[in-house]
């Protein structure tokens, strides 16, 4: 199993990264871009889990230290 | 008064901490190693400086895992002293010891300099011997030292007045362009509910001594000592009749 979690600033938490980001884009002529926002992507992989316990376990570990839920979401997808 | 400095893998300011304590102070300090479990008997745990497992992942989220969190945490609850500093205040804020969190300045530059904090309570052990309203001056150096929180959590900080310090101007005025990296009404520090855990991101134990630039720090410091002391007069008063 092949788990990728996508981690994004919580809407409304200050994302000054996202901010610089779509300034340089719009100093760049992509003045179409916005809501830019900056997250953290990680992969890995999980071993004698069906899809059931591979998606329990990972958002086990997101609950416990992948995410801090002060100022992140995050979502997530299986792979067998 | 005994106090124990946690080294973390990529702790910095822990042997400037131990040094303050020590040589400038003449306190009983030890050092406590991140892999250890045991408190050594101290009576405030200061979380120091640095770059705590490089900042990988968030700053502080790996060191609260740290088997030396365990007993601090633990400590913290039953009414330990605990102060975080600059990374310190990260682990606190990552192991759920204070509330809020600690994100990119806004600017995106690492800052680093002297700053103005006006002192907003003395009713804690780590303040008691300041003025409320004092403007001390104090270093920073941080990366990450944006205080944010949700709002509701914002009201309750002020209402129960767990906001200790802010960033100011030299005359005291929490002003737009007194604050270094954008945090949510310019807090600099917070206490917990029950007042025994403190975090803040300028460094007290590098206003310590003259020569150093300024001694503000020290009253954080001595605040602490004469707490702990008055804690001990107090018990001491209690058991006396008895005898």
């Amino acid at each position: 199993m092949r788990a990728r979690v996508y981690i994004t600033p919580k809407k409304g938490v200050l994302d000054p990264q996202g901010k610089a980001v779509e300034h340089s884009l719009h100093a760049l002529g992509f003045p179409e871009a916005h809501d830019v926002h900056l997250g953290k992507y990680v992969e890995l992989s999980l071993e004698g889990l069906d899809v059931g316990g591979a998606r329990e376990r990972t958002d086990a570990m997101c609950r416990k230290l992948l995410v801090n839920g002060v100022i992140e979401d995050y979502r997530f997808e299986i792979d067998e | 008064m005994r106090w124990g400095v946690v080294t973390f893998p990529g702790s910095n300011d822990d042997h400037d901490t131990l040094y303050v304590l020590d040589h400038v102070l003449g306190e009983d300090a030890v050092s406590l190693w991140h892999k250890d479990r045991d408190l050594q008997g101290v009576e405030c745990v200061v979380l120091p400086g640095g770059f705590s497992y490089g900042d990988y992942l968030r700053c502080g989220a790996m060191a609260r895992f740290s088997p030396i969190m365990e007993s601090v945490v633990a400590f913290a609850g039953a009414g330990g002293l605990v102060w975080g500093i600059c990374n310190g205040f990260q682990v606190l804020c990552e192991a759920g010891l204070l509330p809020g969190a600690l994100i990119r300045n806004r600017g995106l530059r690492f800052v680093c300099g002297q700053v103005h904090l006006r002192l907003e309570t003395t009713d804690t052990p780590f303040t008691g011997r300041c003025a409320r309203g004092e403007v001390l001056t104090l270093p920073i150096k941080h990366g990450e030292g944006c205080y944010v929180a949700d709002p509701a959590t914002l009201e309750r900080l002020d209402e129960n007045r767990q906001v200790v310090l802010r960033y100011v101007d030299a005359s005291g005025r929490a002003t737009a362009g007194a604050n270094p990296n954008g945090s949510l009404n310019n807090i600099a520090g917070v206490v917990n509910e029950q007042r025994n855990v403190f975090g803040l991101m300028p460094h007290p134990e590098h206003a310590s001594e003259k020569v150093l630039g300024g001694e503000d720090g020290l009253k954080l410091f001595r605040s602490v000592i004469a707490a702990h002391r008055e804690v001990g007069d107090r018990r001491g008063a209690a058991v006396a009749p008895g005898h």
